[in-house]
């Protein structure tokens, strides 16, 4: 700690930051651009500049850019200076001098950090008399708009664009006062978190896209903490809402999960929850859709229930809480994961890998400052993206923080840092089935089928610890890799090895613990991330459940005639004849969900179930952390949360304990005093009747609008606002203004500051954690005590089969998420259907790109167009995972190829 | 005593005043032009929507009785889907006028809105959008603003240069 004057009263502030971290942190107001906490300081815009003094009898001092000046101990500085302050106030004169009159039309107006640094440096009238510059604008994609006009030079979009999130098609061009930040011509951007630009850029030159098809300004948001759906990282984020309808998708800042950025799946991914095809109320298939109502529906489901013996089948979508109550309703016995037997196998091992082994999982943050990382089967940029970003930062930071401490730079010196280390990154290994946009940055890459991959693994195991199964059979260039990373990681202080589900394959989840188990075996820190298919799968694997196929067995051998369906579209789970054949014999379907899809069809009563706009709820991410998503906005009483409809259907049917529930926090005090694995669960975020000063957190900000005429054209006497109470959160602007505790911040904003950047004021240290510590419980504790191998077994080499092609799972961001699919944008960067081959297989097979590849997969025939890739094994091939349009098969499988069979008519879909 | 006299005196002179009561309704009262009366869009000189959808008029209602959602023309011009200001609320206090950076929402001199029904109060765009200019004349947004709509690129606008060529090495 260094003690530092500002303004003649003295501060404690800790050592190696620089001036304007510790000012920030300190809560003062003062006005930057190019600076970001993620980002570092490069010192371009010139706008926070204070006055430093030599000593205290020094009364002229000298204007410091603070961003550029390291703190140090007894330093003299001054905010309030009058130089400083009009050298300030002249900047932003001078940045303004090209900015448009756009304000009323900018989507950015509001919570625009170039508004409030312009309100905050006192500007506020142009003396500029000359024309202004302007640009034209470039096409950039669904996601973002581009309005160069706006641009004041911060280079924060390149700098976060290229350097940290390593995208290739945005750049700065131009020169002198004509720079421009674009792409070279107009086109999509590549990168998959280009939706950060919106944030990261400090005024309206990036905006996003999707909100301004139904623009809404900040103010006029109702916006709650949420926890995104769409892969099993669990990033936090706010949804905001205006009209009954979800308007977009904000970071929240996490500092342990995701921080300043989420990915474009996550941002853009909301528009499920406003889609045509969203169910808004209960349907009963005997009655017409106008007689029924939530009554009549839920009678329904409990005289198909009284009569019936009943099965539930959960979801990994559906938060812990739906699940549990659908357990304690249909009893444990009748309660089946509704995910694919393949899918259950994974799952259910990746969490007893996480419960046994002796590493840790790390969260992202600590996953940015591993120094040697192996990557086993997966394809971090498609199945669990911010993961990719982390550890693209770790690859970044690990030979920086080596270089600095000699050539005594500090960290956040982001050019200088740059220059020393030129195109140094540190230790990756990437072991996949194919190539991976990680691939540019990975000291090297291996790509062949999971079993292969599960060699290499047990390989290096073996190579950091001796009693670790050998492999036998592996070529020299193999031995080499695998002694290189064995090496790498052995170097390292912080060692991570990242596998997951997505690759199908257990054998290289079992590899993947005998490598951190033989690193712990050594003493080393070593850590394990194991990515996971869905948001909820951890939740669901730590409840517990029978197999899919099981629930399937139990209909058709007549065990039972009821199904509840929660959530869950089972055509994406199952093989559709199987599926089909269930859903018939079962006497009746009862399914809870928020989007039409194959399984409502087949409903017998169908309930209007809230998506995680408008429920409440908890997710359980891959590390273990249980993090509470808050419902948003308020909906009619057709359509409620799933637990609601469950929880209704208990009391009616009298059920012993559930008709003792009454709200959210009874079912989470019950879930843990049922399941000791939950324990703390209830303690995630506060309670029901958590107040402050008497009152609950406002949803909306002060200066909500058009209270008193947004539904007058429906009744000019408005009505009672309406009450959450399954949260301490208010759906209106009414509550307490402070700042609430972390886990149930609806909205980040501070007097002054009304953009993003007012997560400042909410972080203990600027780029810190949250003040009270970040939200989320961790669940699952490693156990040390586990150095033995995880399995002896070492799978054998890959042989291909004739006339087959051992099938994989290839996953993309944009494409294998069922929910994200239902919004427009995400369905615009998404791939069309195809299956990969390898080059050989594809010239011994006479086909050429775009041809169609016909072949059965467990009686499925697909009939694909072809991609040709030299980087497949020869004998495998890929085929994307749960995109819309190409029917369900549980991967990875042998597909045989049906080119013998082409003139025999049979039942083909043809894409 | 006297007192009294001098009271029921100038009471007594007020009888030949001039008249300051007006014979409303048969007379209408000539109201000022800044009067804060019933609240109008207006268009600008071209005969467009003035109004841009910022919700600043909004945000500034000190009873929260405007409601609007933007939309966009396919050129991208802006305007309100729907603007609707609930009048059994409105308190006519002018700060939506000072809010608008466009001069579109304005309050004029008549203050004839009675109803017998509340609901009758709820005025949607179409009861409020006039066909003209209003007070202000002559102020069109998108002239001085520096987004480009249909029938105006970028750098057309007032006080604009003309596009950048990002190719060009001069200085």
């Amino acid at each position: 700690m260094a003690t530092i004057y500002i303004d003649d009263k003295p501060y404690e502030v800790p050592t190696g930051k620089n001036l304007l971290e510790a000012c920030l942190t300190l809560g003062k107001d003062l006005p930057y651009f190019c600076w970001h906490p993620a980002m570092g300081s490069i010192g371009a815009c010139r706008q926070c500049a204070v006055k430093v003094y030599k000593d205290e009898n020094d009364t002229k001092g000298k204007l410091f850019m603070s961003c550029m000046e390291q703190v140090r101990d007894g330093m003299r500085i001054s905010i309030a200076d009058m130089e400083a302050k009009e050298f300030r106030a002249h900047v932003i004169g001078w940045l303004m001098t090209n900015h448009p009159h756009d304000c009323a039309v900018c989507d950015e107006g509001g919570s625009c950090h170039l508004q409030d640094m312009t309100v905050m440096t006192g500007h506020n009238y142009r003396a500029f008399r000359f024309d202004k510059r302007t640009y034209i604008n470039q096409y950039l994609g669904p996601f973002i708009n581009h309005e160069m006009n706006r641009c004041i030079q911060c280079y924060r979009c390149v700098r976060y664009y290229k350097d940290y999130a390593g995208g290739k098609d945005l750049d700065v061009f131009a020169a002198h006062n004509h720079l421009y930040f674009g792409r070279h011509q107009d086109g999509v951007l590549e990168s998959e978190f280009s939706g950060n630009l919106v944030e990261v850029c400090p005024t309206g030159v990036f905006t996003d896209k999707t909100l301004k098809q139904h623009y809404t300004r900040k103010w006029d948001l109702t916006m709650a903490p949420s926890v995104c759906h769409h892969c099993s990282l669990g990033c936090n984020i706010t949804a905001g809402e205006r009209y009954g309808s979800l308007r977009n998708i904000t970071n929240r800042y996490n500092g342990e999960v995701n921080g300043y950025f989420l990915c474009d799946r996550g941002r853009f991914g909301y528009e499920h929850v406003n889609h045509v095809g969203r169910i808004r109320k209960p349907l009963v298939r005997a009655k017409l859709p106008e007689a029924t109502d939530k009554l009549t529906a839920l009678q329904a489901a409990a005289a198909a229930f009284r009569t019936g013996s009943v099965i539930g089948i959960g979801s990994p979508r559906a938060s812990l809480e739906s699940n549990f109550m659908l357990k304690t309703l249909v009893g444990e016995d009748n309660f089946y994961q509704g995910i694919s037997d393949t899918e259950h196998d994974l799952v259910c091992l990746a969490l007893k890998i996480l419960n046994e082994g002796a590493a840790r999982t790390p969260s992202l943050r600590e996953v940015e400052q591993a120094d040697a990382v192996f990557i086993l089967g997966e394809d971090l940029i498609n199945t669990a993206p911010m993961l990719a970003l982390a550890v693209r930062q770790s690859v970044r930071k690990q030979p920086a923080l080596e270089h600095i401490s000699k050539a005594n730079i500090p960290v956040w010196q982001d050019a200088a840092v740059r220059e020393l280390m030129q195109d140094e990154m540190g230790p990756l290994f990437i072991a996949t089935i194919h190539d991976t946009k990680l691939d540019e940055i990975a000291t090297h890459t291996y790509h062949d089928s999971p079993d292969a991959i599960a060699r290499l693994g047990f390989a290096v195991a073996n190579f950091i610890h001796a009693d670790f199964p050998e492999v036998k059979g592996l070529n020299e260039d193999e031995i080499q890799l695998a002694r290189q990373i064995a090496d790498s990681l052995m170097a390292a202080k912080k060692p991570l090895v990242i596998s997951g589900t997505h690759c199908g394959s257990e054998r290289v989840l079992m590899a993947t613990a005998n490598i951190t188990n033989a690193l712990a075996a050594k003493e080393k820190e070593a850590g394990i991330v194991l990515t996971l298919p869905e948001c909820n799968s951890m939740g669901l694997a730590m409840l517990g459940g029978h197999k899919l196929e099981s629930a399937f067995e139990a209909i058709l051998n007549n065990y039972a005639d009821t199904v509840i369906i929660l959530e869950n579209d089972l055509y994406r789970r199952a093989n559709a004849g199987m599926v089909t054949n269930f859903l018939k014999t079962a006497k009746n379907v009862l399914v809870l969900d928020h989007l039409h899809n194959a399984t409502t069809e087949e409903a017998d009563i169908l309930l209007a179930a809230g998506t995680f706009a408008e429920a409440d709820g908890t997710l359980i991410n891959n590390e273990g952390r249980a993090q509470r998503f808050f419902q948003v906005y308020p909906t009619s009483e057709d359509l409620q949360e799933s637990w609601r409809w469950l929880g209704e259907l208990g009391t009616l049917l009298a059920h012993d304990r559930i008709s003792h529930w009454h709200g959210f926090d009874d079912i989470l005090q019950a879930m843990v005093k049922e399941m000791p694995e939950f324990k703390g669960i209830d303690a995630v975020a506060p309670g029901t009747d958590f107040r402050i000063a008497g009152q609950k957190i406002p949803r909306a900000p002060h200066r909500f609008s058009g209270r008193t005429a947004m539904l007058a054209n429906i009744n000019v006497n408005e009505p009672k606002p309406p009450v959450d109470p399954d949260a301490p959160l208010s759906y209106t602007m009414e509550g307490y203004r402070g700042q609430p505790p972390s886990s149930i911040i609806p909205f980040f904003w501070a007097p002054g500051w009304n953009s993003s950047q007012a997560t400042n004021k909410y972080q203990q240290e600027v780029g810190g954690h949250l003040k009270g510590g970040d939200p989320g419980l961790r669940l699952i504790k490693p156990d040390t005590s586990h150095t033995a191998p995880y399995t002896q077994t070492v799978p054998q080499k890959f042989q291909p089969l004739e006339g087959h092609l051992y099938m994989l799972p290839l996953h993309h961001i944009f494409g294998s998420e069922e929910l994200s699919m239902h919004s427009p944008p995400i369905v615009e960067r998404a791939p069309e259907p195809y299956v990969l081959l390898n080059e050989e297989d594809a010239i011994q097979m006479k086909l050429q790109k775009g041809q169609s590849l016909s072949f059965t997969i467990e009686g499925q025939v697909y009939q694909l167009p072809v991609k040709i890739s030299p980087i497949i094994r020869s004998g495998t091939a890929g085929m994307p995972a749960g995109l819309p349009g190409i029917p369900y098969a549980e991967l990875p499988a042998w597909a045989t190829l049906n080119r013998e069979l082409k003139w025999k008519q049979q039942p083909q879909t043809t894409y | 005593m006297f007192s009294l006299l001098r009271s029921m005196w100038l009471t007594f002179l007020h009888a030949f005043h001039k008249r300051e009561t007006i014979q409303y309704p048969e007379q209408k009262a000539i109201l000022p032009t800044r009067w804060r009366g019933r609240i109008v869009l207006s268009r600008d000189p071209d005969g467009g929507e003035r109004c841009v959808a910022c919700n600043l008029c909004a945000a500034a209602c000190p009873v929260d009785c405007i409601a609007l959602q933007a939309t966009e023309d396919p050129t991208g011009r802006r305007y309100p889907e729907f603007f609707r200001i609930n009048f059994s609320r409105c308190i006519f206090c002018g700060f939506c006028e000072d809010a608008c950076p466009t001069y579109a929402i304005q309050l004029i001199p008549d203050f004839e809105m009675g109803e017998y029904n509340r609901q009758n109060l709820v005025y949607e765009k179409k009861d409020l959008l006039i066909n003209g200019q209003g007070k202000y004349h002559g102020y069109n947004y998108y002239k001085v603003a520096g987004l480009a709509i249909g029938g105006k690129g970028k750098g057309e606008a007032e006080n604009e240069a003309p596009p950048v060529d990002i190719k060009s090495l001069l200085p």
